[in-house]
């Protein structure tokens, strides 16, 4: 026993407190790094906490609503549910995937492997009526969930389908108006949040917070329901009457750009966007193929597609030779029927020539040679400048998605060949808008105005209105030659090849134009005519283009009528009065 | 052998007994609260893990008591046997242990398990203790230290073969007990560069526990520093006056196995900084206090137990907070009084019991069991 005796040194208790104070030391290292994270690091650490807790369930906010110039709804909201699966919640995995495959109608497959997989929330499908997903949340199921969600409708099906557009499967705008105003109309969605354990159950004593979805605001357009109605239905008659491939007709104010109506026949469903608008026989078709007809259908020829304006761009060279002064009302032209520009024989319409004529003859015969004058005594850079100062080297800015630029020839390519043939509409390309566009700056004195549907936003409950701005460019010409074109254009609805767009007791003005398409060869044509009332004070423009119409194909004939008929409708609906009775008496005896 | 009445302490040593109580029932709470989301999913029974740990703490109550009430000296006379024995079990337990979370560490005694790991650690204090009173000289020399240092090795390859942590600790304690028992300083200098070394070779024999300093630099990185940054999500998320008792998010499922090695991150979600704060200041009075016994002790025996008791409590609590705060690399290695464990409580409390005897000794049991 004795030899384990030993006592407890001086050093011994020296060392044993040494051996303290070093524990002691880094006892209060690790308590520094306690206050390093759970005091500076703190939030990074109980955000990164909160994002594993935290389920999130989204609460889809409803769509704005587009409403028509007069309140008319052209885009509304239903009601239909989306049906997803909670993995880890799911108790019989057999019934869940029998009774979602039986309800939804959909491959079983499909539920399967939708079911199987491994995830914090599956969906297994969209756009679901509530009718059926009311069916479902009876069963009770554990881990399906049925949430309410909003369907795009349109209540006025293929009406100016190709404006307004359609939304896709998360309610996201996909062409149109829907996609322009996408911003404003989608709303910001709402969350439930709720905390979960590991397995991802849902703790009942932390509630769950739920922030409320803000609806979209409504966007009202300058569309006016009746109005479009009309010309699409006057347009789905020139269609068929003269077996066309399309029929486009725009209307806008000229004195602010609000467009009116814009229509593209054949439309198509917008409660059905995906199905092709023609008997095409798609069953041979490949995935790709289709989405390239549905893609080809969805284009708005209006703006998305340019064209050989024609005799309708007279207006343009006429305007710049006003303005210019190279060409004035006393001067007179000498048509053969044709001119020899360089080496070219460049014919007229009329092969036989119209002769002698005024410069208001020459407009009102449509006579080429007589405008390749003017646009000669223009000359390149002359007519080049005004084509970009009238605005149409630039887009015209239209708040619809896909706007295609004019397709002009080089300034420093440009011989007097192409100089004559553009001074008459042809070898150049533009789309119907940006020419109804810069029409509207000539014969409104002069403004160029942004072509627009977008009036207003305002919020659901019509609280907040905001007014939609546009930007104007004046002085794109004189107040003089602008009330030159329009009286001249009148005397050609009055007297010249437009007078099948004449009205009695209204003043109109209009051009008329019929080109033909590349390649020459196929003989396909494009007529179109462009009117406008009141002529001396522009209040309506209106742009029809038939394309490719059977028989009889001069725009005077077969396009003019159009814009009368649509006219003799539209102009008493917006509160355009007739002229007094004698100056009608007058017009009709100057007719005569 | 002599065990008159006399020889019982007089004096019980009231501060580290209330410690020890606090620290008891603090843990008891925590332990609760951290396993009871476990229990309730595993067993059905959101006390199950609680009932078990009272279970093993009556026991270890009981055992402090007895130990409290036994002069030590003669656990050091066994302290060869205890040894001896830890190394036949720590053999076993690689030979019949039970698999627990992929690691044999268990040896089944009927319904109970035994960890021997645990037992190794008492032992090799009194086995140091032994060998160092043995020596015959009044100070130790470098012979000492090589050859006392030759002597643990055995049970540090036998437990270390599955259990890193614990093989640290055991060198660790070794160690600073060697320290405190020799007057000299450089010496044992290099005795430390033999001991990391040791932890050297031993980091770079698998390559696991490479990769356990890739994920140490950047847990977020690598799949297997799931649970340390489950870990410090939970203390980060704590912030300065915690959750509140009981309302932990990350005990439920997302910090694995919270009620064991990584309960102190589930006591700083809860309690926050303060809470924190308070269970270190607790542990670091505790060790203040058995250093204060071993200083005051006469002889060096009671002296080298005590502080071979606190290079353990000290070790574990450093390396364990250390490990949770991912201030080292991952290791297992429980927390004392605190996490979930039934062996680890009845040693630890039979530990306390050795300090309380040395403590009550101190004053006038030495004398007392001289005399016979």
């Amino acid at each position: 026993m004795q030899k384990i005796e030993k006592k407890n040194r001086t050093f011994h208790r020296k060392k044993i407190w040494l051996v303290f104070l070093v524990c002691a030391l880094m006892l209060f290292g690790l308590i520094g790094r306690l206050i390093y994270l759970m005091g500076f690091r703190s939030d990074y650490y109980y955000e990164k906490a909160e994002d594993l807790h935290e389920r999130e369930r989204e609460i889809k906010a409803a769509r704005g609503r587009i409403l028509d110039a007069g309140g008319t709804v052209l885009a509304d909201n239903t009601t239909v549910c989306t049906v997803s699966v909670i993995h880890s919640q799911i108790e019989d995995e057999e019934t869940v995937i029998q009774v979602l495959s039986r309800e939804l109608e959909m491959e079983e497959e499909t539920v399967r492997a939708r079911v199987e997989k491994v995830s914090s929330m599956e969906r297994i499908k969209t756009n679901v009526e509530k009718s059926v997903g009311d069916v479902i949340r009876e069963y009770g199921l554990a881990g399906v969930k049925v949430d309410e969600d909003y369907r795009r409708t349109y209540p006025y099906g293929s009406l100016a389908s190709r404006v307004l557009g359609f939304t896709g499967s998360d309610n996201q705008g996909i062409i149109g108006l829907e996609v322009e105003y996408d911003d404003v109309l989608s709303g910001t969605p709402g969350k439930i949040l709720t905390t979960t354990d590991a397995r991802g159950i849902e703790i009942e004593e932390m509630g769950e917070s739920r922030e409320e979805p803000v609806e979209g605001d409504t966007l009202r357009v300058s569309l006016d329901v009746n109005i479009q109605m009309y010309a699409q239905q006057a347009a789905q008659k020139v269609m068929e009457e003269k077996s066309a491939r399309s029929v486009s007709i725009l209307m806008m104010n000229p004195q602010n750009g609000e467009i009116y109506a814009c229509v593209n026949v054949p439309e198509f469903d917008l409660n059905d966007p995906f199905t092709l608008n023609t008997d095409v026989d798609t069953s041979s078709l490949g995935e790709e193929e289709l989405q390239d007809l549905r893609n080809q259908m969805w284009r708005n020829p209006c703006l998305n597609d340019t064209y050989e304006p024609g005799s309708t761009f007279k207006i343009i060279t006429m305007s710049a030779g006003l303005e210019e002064g190279v060409v004035h009302m006393e001067d007179t032209f000498y048509c053969p029927g044709y001119k020899i520009v360089e080496d070219r024989t460049i014919h007229c319409s009329n092969r036989n020539g119209h002769g002698a004529q005024t410069f208001l003859q020459a407009v009102e015969n449509s006579c080429n040679p007589a405008f390749m004058e003017i646009g000669l005594r223009l000359g390149v850079s002359g007519f080049y400048q005004y084509f970009r100062q009238f605005g149409l080297l630039k887009k015209t800015g239209v708040d619809l998605p896909g706007e295609a630029s004019t397709i002009m020839h080089q300034e420093e390519n440009m011989g007097e060949v192409e100089l004559a043939t553009t001074a008459f509409g042809q070898s150049f390309q533009v789309t119907p808008i940006a020419l109804a566009t810069t029409v509207c700056a000539l014969i409104n004195g002069g403004r160029r105005v942004t072509p627009h549907f977008g009036v207003a936003v305002e919020s659901g409950d019509g609280a907040r209105v905001t007014e939609l701005e546009y930007p104007v460019e004046e002085g794109i010409v004189s107040g003089e030659t602008s009330r030159t074109v329009c009286s001249v254009l009148e005397k050609v609805v009055s007297e010249g090849t437009g007078k099948n767009a004449a009205i009695e007791g209204y003043s109109i003005g209009g051009k008329t134009a019929t080109s033909q398409t590349l390649p020459r060869s196929a003989n396909v044509y494009i007529s179109s005519f462009l009117g406008f009332a009141p002529a001396d004070k522009p209040q309506i423009l209106c742009l029809c283009v038939i394309y490719d119409p059977q028989g009889t194909y001069y725009g005077g004939t077969v396009a003019a009528p159009v814009v009368r008929d649509i006219f003799e409708n539209v102009l008493p609906y917006l509160g355009i009065e007739k002229e007094t009775q004698e100056e009608n008496g007058s017009s009709v005896s100057a007719k005569g | 052998m002599a065990t008159g009445k006399e020889t019982r302490p007089a004096n019980t040593d009231h501060t580290l007994l209330i410690l020890v109580w606090i620290l008891v029932a603090f843990g008891m709470v925590m332990l609760f609260s951290a396993s009871a989301y476990n229990g309730r999913v595993r067993f059905g029974d959101s006390a199950y893990y609680l009932k078990k740990q009272l279970f093993a703490t009556s026991l270890g109550l009981l055992v402090m008591y007895v130990v409290s009430r036994t002069d030590y000296h003669f656990f050091v006379e066994l302290a060869p046997a205890a040894y001896l024995l830890s190394l036949l079990l720590s053999g076993a337990v690689l030979l019949f242990g039970q698999e627990i979370n992929g690691s044999k560490r268990w040896l089944a005694i009927g319904p109970l398990s035994f960890q021997p790991s645990e037992f190794a650690k008492v032992a090799v204090i009194l086995f140091l203790t032994w060998q160092i009173l043995r020596e015959k000289r009044k100070s130790t020399g470098l012979w000492f230290m090589c050859r006392t240092m030759i002597t643990l090795l055995p049970i540090v390859a036998l437990v270390g073969s599955n259990n890193l942590s614990t093989a640290i600790i055991l060198l660790g304690i070794g160690v600073i007990l060697i320290f405190a028992s020799s007057p000299r300083y450089l010496r044992f200098l290099a005795v430390a560069g033999v001991g990391v070394g040791f932890v050297a070779v031993f980091l770079a024999a698998e390559s696991y526990r490479m990769e356990r300093l890739a994920i140490w630099r950047n847990p977020e990185a690598y799949e297997r520093g799931f649970q340390t940054i489950q870990g410090l999500y939970a203390i980060g998320s704590g912030g300065l006056f915690g959750r509140g008792l009981g309302n932990s998010l990350q005990k439920l499922g997302f910090v694995p196995e919270a009620q064991n090695d990584m309960i102190f991150s589930i006591l700083c979600e809860e309690l926050g900084l303060v809470g924190a704060g308070a269970l270190i200041l607790l542990f670091l009075l505790l060790l203040w206090r058995l250093c204060v016994i071993a200083s005051r002790c006469r002889d060096l025996a009671g002296a080298m137990i005590s502080a071979g008791i606190m290079a353990h409590l000290a070790i574990q609590v450093i390396l364990n907070i250390a490990v949770v705060t991912n201030s080292i690399p991952n290791t297992g290695i429980t927390l004392p009084f605190v996490s979930y464990g039934g062996t680890s409580v009845v040693f630890l409390l039979g530990e306390m019991g050795l300090a309380l005897n040395v403590s009550g000794c101190d004053r006038n049991g030495f004398r007392a069991y001289n005399s016979h």
